[in-house]
């Protein structure tokens, strides 16, 4: 379709083809046209300011668990890491509980994290993909639930749990997060671009069911698509403060939730509690180095709306 | 794409014979087949509906319920009607008013500066740069890190003895500033932590909706002779707009909720009544001290459907504020 020459456009980019307009303007256009513009010195220098921003906080958990209390808490304070890293972990790790803490939030998160994409792909398909009656309506509710914040209901939350016997169990904070708004929205936007009405007509005419086509035709454009899903839901379990803080016990905690109540105790030796958040931290950080990119790229792509 | 089969239409048989044409063959699969393609989509969404009800909107109707009652954390099976007791207690309550002003002066200074700097921040990712995935992750990483995280590490910077946060302002010849203790101090102090994290996941979003501006918008303000400051407020703002409105209402009800950063600010029981003073208590502190601390539910209750109605009225205030935008622009 676009018959700008092949060779030169930038990987990733829509070419953007220059019209083949008088060559008068055309310094001016560049110029104008604003993506193209490369960062000069002052979009480095910022960004590098803003990235030691980003960045130092978590560089500072490292150092302050690195040391001992009194040495963190000094005059001109610590700005690299010493060698008291292991013995404070080792504390963190026995005061809070945090080994069974981390268990349970790998539970928790890895089971929201799994019927999140397997119950959201279906919905996202079938608001995208199938018609069906009240269709928009239904999904401007799905949207519109996303206003709510959950302080408006955990005081009868808290009651039922107490009622169905699952107060301070790992089952009060799965269950109300099984699926959430923000997937449903996000794979419908995906398969409505993704999935070509075709395959599914081909899928019907060789007589599979509903059913089948799912499992056949759906989860396999879906995929890519779920991954980046599976990632931001696992991020959002994990550091889900609100309810599970509410909710949960401290014999029975979440990691966040044993981390809140390691600062809370009598008196808190800051570098441990530092050495705690360190432990709570790294396994998304862990994440991100890996899957950076495709997070970043989901974000974007779940913000981008009609 | 359609490689696959011969014909796209229904009525063509579909090849290799076996499988047999489902449709118009025994009214007993005809019905099957039909029954299947009218309940599938119904039965595909009904777990989201399905858990939102009973985790949802059932408890946000309960809370009406228990906020015209007596319950007590320790017989939580008990319930007594006391009318609008709870409102007027609450309402009676000076702490109550102090936690609306609080979530309300938190929520603008965090939100206004974290927008505004994302928005920069947005500008300066759309250009061409070296290792951009690279920069858009290292400003994302505030957002893997948690509340809890977050808040604890800050509690340390902003540390009135101690914190390295007064160690570098001493260089500029402050002096120790007491900041969770202080009532304009310790509001800023937690919009930090909230600023901190939120600002590079805007930032992507702004990005997002940059990058979907057509070029020819910027050719054509070029050719008018605009400049690129020109450029940015009379093309880059206006096709922003939806999404800039977007990110006000998130991050609107996004600081209706602020619990983790004023709880952990200061720790321990400063933190569940959000001060000494209470200078930094928001409705959520209010909502668990009540409720949980101090073990009234029914009040507790009482606060969330106050806080329903603080976003009723947010919302109605930025939905008369789009339109008159909308039409001073028109």
């Amino acid at each position: 379709m676009t018959t700008a020459s092949p060779t030169k456009t930038a990987p990733g980019l829509a070419p953007a083809p220059l019209p083949a307009t008088p060559r008068k303007g055309r310094a001016r256009l560049r110029l104008g046209a604003g993506r193209q513009l490369r960062g000069g010195p002052f979009t480095y220098a910022a960004l590098v300011v803003v990235g030691l921003g980003s960045v130092f906080p978590l560089y500072w958990t490292l150092v302050a668990a690195s040391h001992d209390q009194q040495r963190v808490l000094d005059s001109p304070p610590p700005l690299v890491p010493g060698g008291r890293l292991w013995s404070n972990l080792q504390a963190a790790w026995d005061q809070a509980h945090l080994g069974k803490a981390i268990v349970n939030s790998v539970i928790v998160a890895g089971c929201i994290t799994a019927a999140t994409l397997f119950f959201c792909t279906l919905a996202g398909y079938a608001f995208a993909k199938m018609r069906f009656r009240g269709r928009g309506v239904l999904m401007t509710a799905v949207i519109a639930t996303l206003t709510i914040p959950p302080q408006l209901s955990v005081v009868p939350l808290f009651m039922m749990m107490s009622d169905i016997g699952w107060s301070g169990k790992l089952e009060s904070v799965v269950f109300p997060t099984l699926v959430g708004a923000f997937g449903v929205f996000f794979m419908r936007q995906y398969l409505l671009e993704a999935l070509p009405y075709e395959l599914i007509e081909a899928a019907k005419v060789d007589g599979a069911s509903n059913i089948r086509i799912v499992w056949n035709v759906v989860l396999p454009v879906a995929r890519p698509a779920m991954m980046v899903l599976g990632m931001l839901t696992f991020v959002q379990a994990w550091n889900d403060f609100f309810w599970p803080f509410l909710a949960l016990n401290q014999q029975d905690p979440t990691i966040q939730v044993a981390l809140g109540q390691l600062s809370a105790s009598y008196t808190p030796d800051q570098s441990i509690v530092m050495a705690g958040a360190l432990i709570s931290t790294l396994p998304l950080l862990l994440v991100f180095v890996v899957f950076g990119k495709q997070i970043v790229g989901g974000i974007m792509a779940g913000a981008v709306k009609g | 794409m359609a490689t696959t089969t011969p014909a796209r239409g229904a009525y063509s048989p579909p090849p290799g014979g076996t499988g047999a044409a489902p449709h118009g063959r025994g009214t007993w699969r005809a019905r099957l087949w039909r029954f299947d393609d009218k309940a599938s989509p119904y039965a595909y969404i009904a777990p989201f509906f399905l858990i939102f009800g009973a985790f949802g909107l059932y408890p946000l109707l309960y809370t009406g319920w228990i906020a015209l009652h007596r319950v007590e954390m320790t017989s939580l099976d008990r319930s007594e009607w006391v009318g609008w007791d709870n409102f007027a207690r609450i309402l009676q309550d000076s702490e109550f008013w102090t936690a609306v002003f609080n979530t309300f002066v938190i929520g603008v200074i965090s939100t206004v500066p974290q927008l505004l700097v994302a928005l920069g921040l947005a500008h300066l990712l759309n250009y061409k740069l070296r290792a951009s995935t690279f920069w858009r992750t290292v400003i994302l990483t505030p957002y893997a890190t948690s509340v809890a995280t977050a808040a604890l590490v800050f509690a340390l910077v902003f540390r009135a003895d101690g914190g390295i946060l007064n160690w570098v302002l001493h260089f500029f010849g402050a002096g120790n500033t007491d900041w969770g203790n202080g009532e304009w101090t310790s509001k800023i102090a937690i919009s930090v932590i909230v600023i901190w994290r939120w600002t590079g996941y805007n930032a992507l979003i702004y990005l997002a909706a940059m990058q979907a501006v057509p070029t020819d918008l910027y050719e054509a303000a070029a050719i008018d002779g605009a400049t690129r400051w020109q450029q940015f407020r009379k093309v880059t703002i206006p096709s922003l707009r939806p999404t800039i409105l977007f990110t006000i209402v998130i991050s609107t009800i996004g600081s209706m909720q602020l619990f983790g950063e004023p709880l952990l600010l200061q720790g321990g029981t400063l933190g569940s009544i959000g001060g000494s003073e209470h200078q930094y208590e928001t409705l959520s502190i209010y909502l668990f001290n009540y409720g949980w601390k101090l073990g009234h539910l029914g009040p507790a209750a009482a606060v969330a459907w106050a806080m329903l109605v603080l976003l009723l009225l947010i919302a109605l205030i930025n939905w008369i504020v789009g339109r008159f935008v909308r039409k001073s622009a028109a």
